[in-house]
């Protein structure tokens, strides 16, 4: 018998889902997290969920995993000495970076500069030249590289990155320098820009490739450690790492390249969400994933999350393809603040984190928080405590908000609602930028909310935006533990191919297309995946002979060898007119190829609840009188775990569960359905 | 006449309270949509001027044409001085004439698109844009001559014209304005994208109003921009000293071999107002190098500099006009008469950020920057390649950023907001030449407690014959040090042959023809220092030298500290010559312009440089003339 195991390690909970492979029937644990080594509460969880299904550890084949080791270690600036060697004349490409200065006129003035991943003084120059036309100009001199690669090697670098200008066009000179690089450092890895991203723009190139490098030491080590210790209790186990665009990669292929997994903790709560959504029969999603310091936001059409060439963690930007997931400064500890010469309400983007946390938490924090005017108004009440062990003190959050109160001559708790507004307008902004801006009417989505402080904002959200039902998924980490679960192996190949359509044909295209495919499926059969169950997908970037914007159109191999380029060209115009709502007539390029292959999906069953009708007040825990729309109201309050399928919960009611609370506002409904999800609906 | 709306619901706005949480929440959603136009023009413009260095300026004003958000302010209020027409619904205006505008833009590459807003056939708000064209025609590619005297060599000019009539596109007006470009499709393309800026502004400024009611909306505007005269209030009393300040800058030269022109201003505080005054700055030049200068374009400089520098928290918009007062006078450099050519005024426009700073930063030194807002170079290569195509590159070159009182200025970056560089592989794809360097220059950057920024360095290979232009500054003036910071190091341009012969070129220059092979070497400016080297912490002084931004002599001359071989600090040897330095210098200077007097920097100019001196600037007789008809 074969099963297969999501984990999700979060701040508080480790979470599990073991899935049964044969009959997709599912088994879940929840066990506290231990920061200090994270593979105790995993294993813990292990014990836990298989004693649960009664099975040996032994019977399980694949582990899956989202990982925030990567985004981490940029976060903390705790990765390798990174060294790099770029083409002569190009030695600052990191430190002048684009020229560009946050900030808007004058933001020069506060504007400093972090220093770049590679530092100047490891970067070294190679004397060779490639044309942009991958013509070699100058071969690589091997006596000055193998020179300049010495002195490298004796100021202790960790990590090796080569990004040599025009290395999208021909790889040729890279390749020559990664040899010396072997021949003259042979333990340290090399990371190649023509591998990692075969893509013009020589700066994106080098960050991303530098970025990939500077994580590198620390993801393998890691990954080391979790598959032996992983080997030592189950045979043959292979373990799995989830992608920052939600596919899933092998231990392997995430040592070699890290740089694909700094959105992995993000991508398995959209990937979850798509998921449990499924279940509840909705494809068209925009989610809302709101923690302690930031909450990101993304957008899900036909059950496929927006993908992204781009991806950001702190003020590092590379070029990986991640789930367009955007994050706004706004979560629970973001601090609400006034001016003194505005007197504008201002909340975020600083946050009281974990550390001293929101007043209300009692754990020395004094700033007032999301958390604190969500406390003051009742949504998270005090009188009643769900298995986490957290005190809430309302009166400490009463007395943080008082300086915000002051600042705008309100009464408190008219300031608390403030930050709950204001809070939720910046959500709203980062909503609209995944939805409106991008040519999509949110009134077509549902809005599914998760995260520790999602569900409290979710229906003010849904209002905002005219976005229903809103969907409320039980427990948030078992969501990511479900996305984790559920998704795919995946493998993308890429290259850049510069040409106007009158410079191409339908067939280089198509064959170069098929050249690429055949690279991403040798990775997923070097994973196990054989070819039979393998799908591949296609996709082109197309612009305006010399427009900068690039739209990616999806291609059917077969399709395009029957109606050609030109038939692509007018779907390019199609969507141009629906996003910018004007066509233009100038030629189109091609720009990047790319071939998306992927493993068969799992089946997965959700757990289900019994019915229990239209009446859940089996599932009352308490009363709370709660400041919501400008009024004092009374609200039940109900717990989760008791809730049954076809439960109708009439706002103002808020919903308990361990690690998460939902408010349903007045004048909307709660209806359970049979997975557990909350469907939130203004009544009619 | 002025401007003459017509609307055919003519019921007036009720100014009404907004709940202060409601009025956050329109300037968030204000504020978003200004964002969504530049990200909208971003994407779908051509030239790389808009596309890749975001030469634009987008802005959202209330029903008065006030700016709630935007950038450089507003210009509105100018235009409807100066258009003799209707304002309908439907009707979008464009024009790049800076005389037919009061300079709401500053030179003919500018397009300026203007938006009336209705709802439901009521004017509510206004939304406006220009961006930079590659070429307007005229007589050089780019339609920057740097020798032209009047306006008409500079390309087609459109005064204040109705491009879309009740909503429909007057297509032959537009096809003719292209008509008289040499990249009509990017221009077609960049034209339409900032239409679509502004339509999505003007979709943003109706929703908002649905949501919270027309009467709360254009209250909401008006709080905002009382909102804000009231912080800046608040900062003019706090930092602007009642005692009269002045100070002077100068461009450099005119590219006809004339120069240094000055800018001269004087600040001072009477009650709740700050008031400035240009007299002294000289007459306008007979070149292109004049920037007519808009008097609420430069309240919103100085505004946002104040803003910057003192609390930026504050959100800026135009409320605080009536808190300034500017007289810039006529026939001046900053306000010359049509139709004076206009074209080079990057300049002035960059220069006039210096000596705001200076302005402004001398009654407080804590807050005040170095030097180096001085420019915005370009470089300009055309001609014809292999396969008979005509090619035309317009770029925008970066520099250092000065010394500040947060830190180090850094290297090679733009000033202007938004902007980011072309990245090289795109060059080399779309054009014929290949970038040999991109590095900043070692020492190049003003030493300071806070060191300037390094100037950049470009060398450009040409790969195919064809002319270049070079418009930059600052090669015989320095980018000034300030708090005892050093002036950063001037630009210079060297072309380098194929035979190997080097080439000095002027600053500004237009039409050098080179050939395939050669290299030039673009090198702008180094931002000024902050503060007094000699304390700067060795450990940076060293960090800097082993990245190379620093070299070992620069650090002993300029910083007082000894760098052994091993890159380490010689701290004895260093505390020792810091001593000497400090006691040999004296006291620092609260500016260190980097010369005595003019005569003395022209007197050592050609040692200096290479390059002659210019000379006296010749000013014309009909400008006096008109000017005291029009004082008279």
């Amino acid at each position: 018998m074969a099963y297969r195991l999501g984990v999700d390690v979060g701040g508080t909970f480790t979470d599990l889902i073991l899935v049964k492979e044969e009959s997709g029937d599912t088994f879940s644990a929840k066990v506290p997290s231990t920061p200090e080594d994270s593979s105790i509460g995993v294993f813990n969880g292990i014990s836990k969920v298989c004693a649960e299904a009664g099975i040996d550890p032994k019977d399980i084949t694949h582990v899956m995993h989202g990982t925030t080791v990567a985004t981490n270690t940029v976060l903390t600036g705790t990765g390798a000495n990174v060294g790099l060697v770029t083409t002569k004349g190009y030695r600052q490409v990191l430190q002048i970076a684009r020229s560009f200065v946050p900030g808007g006129l004058g933001g020069w003035v506060i504007y400093n500069k972090s220093l770049p991943l590679a530092p100047l003084g490891l970067t070294i120059e190679a004397d060779e030249r490639m044309s942009a036309g991958g013509e070699i100009v100058d071969e690589v001199n091997d006596a000055q590289v193998r020179e300049e690669l010495t002195k490298l090697k004796d100021k202790g670098i960790e990590a090796l990155t080569v990004c040599l200008i025009n290395a999208f066009a021909n790889d040729a000179n890279e390749k020559r320098i990664a040899e010396l690089a072997a021949e003259v450092m042979p333990d340290i890895p090399v990371s190649l820009s023509s591998e990692v991203v075969p893509e013009m723009q020589e700066y994106e190139r080098a960050i991303t490739t530098v970025a990939n490098s500077y994580v590198r030491p620390r993801v393998e080590k890691y990954m080391q450690n979790l598959q032996t210790e992983l080997s030592d209790k189950m045979e043959n186990v292979q373990l799995h790492v989830l992608r920052s665009d939600g596919g899933l990669a092998s231990s392997a292929a995430a040592k070699s390249y890290p740089v694909n997994l700094l959105m992995s903790g993000p991508a398995g709560g959209v990937t979850g969400a798509v998921w449990i959504a499924g279940q509840s029969g909705y494809k068209n999603l925009l989610t809302l994933d709101m923690g302690g310091t930031s909450t990101d936001v993304a957008l899900v059409q036909d059950g496929v999350a927006q993908l992204r060439r781009e991806t950001t963690v702190g003020d590092v930007t590379v070029r990986a393809s991640s789930v367009d997931v955007r994050t706004v400064g706004a979560g629970g500890g973001s601090i609400a603040h006034v001016p003194e010469l505005t007197k504008a309400l201002r909340v975020g983007p600083q946050s009281a984190g974990a550390a001293p946390g929101p007043a209300a938490y009692n754990k020395g924090g004094t700033e007032p928080t999301v958390t604190d005017a969500n406390v003051m108004l009742g949504y998270m009440p005090q009188s009643v405590r769900l298995g986490g062990d957290m005190e809430i003190r309302k009166d400490l959050a009463e007395q943080a908000l008082q300086s915000v109160a002051d600042g705008l001559d309100l009464s408190v708790q008219r300031a608390a609602e403030g930050v709950y507004d204001i809070v939720n307008e910046n959500m709203f902004g980062a909503l609209r930028l995944v939805s409106v801006e991008q040519g999509y009417d949110p009134r077509d989505f549902a809005l599914i909310a998760f995260g520790g402080a999602g569900p409290l904002h979710a229906n003010a959200l849904g209002k905002l935006m005219n976005s229903w039902p809103v969907l409320i998924p039980p427990g948030p980490g078992v969501l990511c533990a479900y996305g984790d679960a559920t998704t795919r192996v995946r493998d993308e190949a890429s290259r850049t191919f510069i040409r106007r359509f009158s410079q191409t044909s339908t067939e280089e295209v198509a064959t170069i297309f098929e050249d690429l495919a055949k690279t991403a499926a040798q990775t997923l059969i070097d994973e196990g995946v054989p070819e039979e169950e393998q799908v591949a997908g296609y996709e082109v970037d197309i612009r305006y002979q010399g427009q900068g914007l690039l739209l990616t159109i999806s291609v059917d191999l077969d399709e395009l060898r029957k109606t050609g380029l030109e038939a692509i060209g007018k779907r390019f115009d199609d969507q141009h007119e629906q996003l910018f709502t004007f066509a233009l007539d100038a030629e189109q390029e091609v720009v990047n190829l790319r071939a998306v292959v992927q493993g068969k999906s799992a089946e997965v069953k959700a757990m289900t609840l019994e019915d229990g009708g239209a009446d859940p007040s089996a599932a009352v825990i308490g009363k709370e009188t709660i400041h919501v729309e400008g009024s004092d109201q009374e609200a039940n309050i109900y717990d989760r775990s008791k809730l049954k399928a076809g439960n109708q919960i009439a706002g103002p009611a808020i919903v308990m569960e361990m690690d998460s609370t939902t408010l349903i506002l007045p004048g909307h409904t709660g209806s359970v359905d049979k997975v557990g999800m909350i469907l939130i609906n203004p009544n009619e | 006449m002025p401007a003459k709306l017509i609307q055919a619901n003519e019921t007036p706005f009720n100014r009404v309270d907004v709940d202060p949480i409601a009025l956050d929440i329109i300037e968030n959603a204000l504020k978003n949509a200004r964002y969504e136009m530049d990200t909208v023009l971003f994407r779908t413009a051509m030239s790389p001027g808009i596309r890749e260095q975001h030469d634009e300026f987008p802005m959202i004003a209330n029903v008065e044409g006030k700016m709630v958000v935007g950038q450089f302010g507003s210009f509105i209020h100018g235009f409807k001085e100066a258009f003799n027409g209707t304002i309908e619904e439907g009707d979008v205006f464009l024009t790049n004439d800076p005389y037919a505008c009061n300079g709401a833009v500053s030179h003919i590459n500018d397009w300026l698109v203007l938006v009336p807003v209705f709802k439901d056939h009521r004017l509510i708000a206004w939304a406006a844009m220009f961006g930079h064209m590659t070429d307007v025609g005229g007589k050089v590619p780019g339609s920057l001559p740097t020798d032209a005297r009047q306006i008409y060599e500079e390309g087609i000019r459109v005064p204040v014209t109705k491009i879309f009539k009740k909503g429909e596109l007057q297509e032959e007006i537009l096809e003719l304005v292209l008509y008289n470009c040499r990249l009509p499709h990017w221009n077609r393309s960049d034209f339409n994208a900032i239409i679509a800026a502004c339509r999505t502004a003007e979709k943003r400024c109706v929703e908002i109003a649905e949501r919270f009611g027309d009467d709360i909306f254009y209250s909401a505007m008006d709080e905002l921009l009382e909102r804000n005269k009231r912080a800046m209030a608040q900062l003019i009393k706090n930092t602007v000293p009642e005692e009269k300040q002045y100070f002077e800058d100068y461009i450099c030269d005119d590219g006809l071999g004339m120069g240094p022109y000055r800018i001269k201003c004087a600040m001072w505080r009477e009650g709740d107002k700050v008031k400035f005054d240009f007299e002294g700055t000289d007459p306008q030049s007979i070149s292109s190098i004049n920037f007519y200068l808009n008097e609420e374009m430069f309240k919103m400089f100085c505004g946002v500099y104040m803003i910057m520098v003192f609390d930026p928290q504050i959100m800026f918009n135009d409320g605080f006009y009536d808190l300034m007062e500017v007289n810039i006078p006529a026939g001046t450099l900053l306000k010359p008469m049509e139709p004076a050519a206009l074209s080079c005024r990057t300049h002035a426009l960059g220069r006039i950020f210096d000596v705001l700073g200076g302005l402004l930063g001398q009654g407080s030194p804590d807050f005040l920057c170095a030097a180096g807002f001085s420019d915005s170079p370009h470089f300009m290569y055309s001609g014809y390649d292999k396969n008979g195509e005509w090619y035309q590159l317009y770029q925008i070159g970066f520099g250092g950023v000065p010394g500040k009182p947060s830190g180090d200025g850094p290297d090679g970056h733009s000033l202007w907001p938004s902007f980011t560089n072309v990245p090289n592989e795109f060059l080399e794809s779309y054009f014929p030449l290949r970038i040999d360097v991109y590095e900043t220059l070692p020492d190049s950057g003003g030493a300071g407690l806070h060191r300037g920024g390094n100037a950049l360095r470009i060398g450009y290979r040409f790969l195919e014959p064809g002319e270049i232009s070079i418009h930059d500054d600052r090669w015989l003036t320095y980018p000034w040090g300030v708090n005892g910071g050093h002036p950063g190091q001037r630009s210079q341009k060297i072309l380098v042959r194929t035979d190997g012969t080097e080439e000095l070129c002027e600053s500004k220059c237009d039409r050098l023809h080179v050939n395939a092979g050669d290299l030039l070497y673009f090198d702008t400016w180094g931002g000024g220092g902050w503060g007094d080297p000699l304390v700067r912490p060795t450990d940076k002084v060293a960090f800097d030298v082993d990245a190379g931004l620093v070299t070992v002599d620069g650090a002993r001359n300029n910083y007082g500290v000894v760098i052994n071989e091993d890159g380490t600090v010689d701290e004895d040897a260093t505390t020792a010559l810091r001593a000497q330095m400090s006691s040999d210098r004296g006291d620092t200077k609260l500016f260190d312009k980097g010369f005595e007097s003019v005569d003395e920097l022209k007197a050592r100019c050609e040692a200096d440089t290479g390059l002659k001196a210019p000379q006296q600037p010749r000013f014309e007789t009909w400008v006096d003339v008109q000017r005291q008809r029009v004082a008279g």
